[in-house]
């Protein structure tokens, strides 16, 4: 009887956690949209912003925002393979390595904004790219390598061993065991992985707000020096600046649905690709 | 005539002395079985042959092993090139992710030594000598994943053979696989032996009788006893053998 009754509770609690967590995502997507979904239109998605912000669309941040994670994960992409190919089949256990991981795992957690500090010290400043769509991407860039070189080390110690000792006896260098074995095999979680990439660089604020980041432009970017708008930045920016908010705040919560189903877009893609691939996996 | 010699071999894992004082004569054309109790270092014995021991980051080899008249172990060895010489299937099969063909041709595409055409001929060659090729002929760019295990082993022979391998050395091949694919795989040994030697390290007793010419017995690192399978199945010179073979341990 009081075992059943532990049972019973155990999964009472349980229960309340799950359905406290599924309420919170529920009222904040519900909240969100419900002050966002007004202002939603085709003409909201394509037109530039008019009436100093107060009316018109988010064009050219949607544009600012494209270019800047597309160009941030075409750097960060290769790097952090390359590196990740470095410590998986190069580095030698010991000290060095040991330091390398740490430093990796540190970079990983390191809060953004201090990421967008470095990014203007270094980027801005000292290389005098100024503030721009390159400067911006660089520093989502730095941003993202530690996760992308994480989650294809993970990639890699996911391929069996069993690949890699029938490269090697069939006389494989360490080379093609590498191009020929490793990285294929490992190919769809590298994937998957910087999709969600995307998705997290697409969203982060802080570090562009130094380096990249514009209040207003009506033009697009048309070279890497210029100055771009961005998604998140532009509902930071309607919500803190300007002298409207009766007509700010519902332009930044419709920018807060695009932005938000963009990742969720992302998101769901990667999770559909992982899937297809996990089932077409043989091994 | 001898084909491959181990002589004095030592090799340790960090601390752990491994092998002691290993000395072995493999006869050309001929299969040779080891066989002993899990841990006594026989598959560690048969990764030397093709210096597969060399990926293990601390391990320490010393004693000369001999491929023909080289020194396999000699600097100006090249290891690539020896790996392909000496054929390896492992204990589970193992094919790569990749199409029936290009699993049989991954080792003439590394090696870069050969037009496509001879690729293609190689390719169904070793599949024919593996008995492969009627059961694959019409599905060659379909996963090797979607074989059977038994076919799956076999194809990772062939894949061997494409190299041309003059040794061939096998890891428990049989041990993940059923009776009637076991069988299967024991026949093959049996009619590849005109093409190259084969070493085969086994925990089947019965399977060592049934195919090798020669039988080494393994014990705690140490070569016991090493003698015509027939001879080593009659009359086990070491107490140690005859525990062995009669089941007293294992």
């Amino acid at each position: 009887m009081k075992r059943k009754l532990s049972q019973l509770l155990g999964f009472f609690f349980l229960t309340i956690c799950m359905v406290l967590t599924m309420a919170f995502l529920g009222i904040f997507l519900y909240s969100i949209f419900s002050q966002g979904w007004e202002v939603l239109s085709l003409r909201f998605l394509l037109e530039a912003p008019r009436e100093g912000m107060t009316a018109g669309g988010i064009f050219p941040a949607l544009v600012g925002t494209f270019w800047l994670t597309l160009l941030a994960v075409l750097i960060a992409l290769p790097l952090g393979l390359l590196c990740s190919i470095y410590l998986f089949s190069y580095a030698r256990k010991g000290p060095f390595l040991s330091l390398l991981k740490i430093t990796i795992n540190t970079l990983a957690g390191v809060p953004s904004i201090i990421f967008g500090l470095f990014g203007m010290a270094l980027f801005v400043n000292m290389l005098s790219l100024d503030v721009s769509l390159i400067s911006g991407a660089l520093t989502l860039a730095v941003l993202s390598l530690p996760i992308v070189i994480n989650a294809s080390q993970e990639a890699f110690s996911g391929v069996p061993r069993d690949f890699i000792e029938a490269a090697y006896a069939l006389g494989a260098t360490k080379r093609q065991m590498i191009t020929k074995v490793l990285i294929p095999t490992a190919a769809p979680n590298i994937l998957t992985s910087a999709i969600l990439v995307v998705g997290r660089v697409a969203g982060e604020t802080a570090p562009i707000i130094f380096t990249a980041a514009t209040f207003f432009n009506r033009r697009l970017p048309k070279s890497l020096g210029d100055e771009v708008m961005a998604l998140p930045y532009h509902i930071f920016a309607l919500m803190t600046e300007g002298t409207h908010p009766e007509a700010q705040v519902p332009i930044a919560y419709g920018s807060a649905v695009v932005l938000l189903m963009l990742v969720l877009l992302i998101s769901s893609l990667a999770l559909i690709i992982r899937y297809s691939l996990r089932k077409k996996r043989q091994w | 005539m001898v084909k491959l010699q181990a002589q004095n071999l030592n090799l340790y894992f960090g601390k752990n002395h491994v092998l002691k004082d290993v000395n072995l004569d493999i006869q050309d054309k001929k299969i040779t079985a080891m066989i002993g109790p899990s841990g006594c270092g026989k598959s560690t014995l048969l990764r030397t042959f093709n210096r597969m021991n060399d990926l293990i980051p601390d391990v320490k080899i010393s004693g000369s092993v001999r491929l023909g008249e080289n020194d396999i172990y000699a600097g100006k060895m090249d290891l690539y090139k020896l790996r392909a010489k000496i054929g390896m299937v492992f204990q589970k099969p193992n094919p790569f992710p990749k199409s029936i063909f290009k699993n049989v041709s991954f080792g003439l595409d590394i090696a870069g030594k050969h037009q496509k055409c001879e690729i293609a001929d190689i390719v169904e060659e070793s599949l024919k000598a593996v008995w492969l090729w009627d059961e694959v002929k019409n599905r060659l760019h379909c996963s090797a994943m979607s074989l059977s295990g038994g076919q799956q082993q076999r194809l990772c022979i062939a894949r061997a053979l494409a190299n041309e391998p003059e040794v061939l050395l096998l890891d428990e091949p049989t041990s993940a696989l059923d009776p009637q694919s076991t069988a299967r795989i024991e026949e093959l040994c049996l009619a590849l032996k005109d093409r190259v030697s084969i070493l085969i390290v086994t925990h089947n007793i019965a399977q060592a009788g049934r195919i090798a010419d020669f039988t080494a017995f393994m014990y705690l690192g140490e070569m016991i006893e090493y003698a015509p399978t027939t001879k080593m199945f009659t009359v086990p010179q070491d107490k140690r053998t005859e525990a062995y073979l009669t089941g007293a341990f294992g």
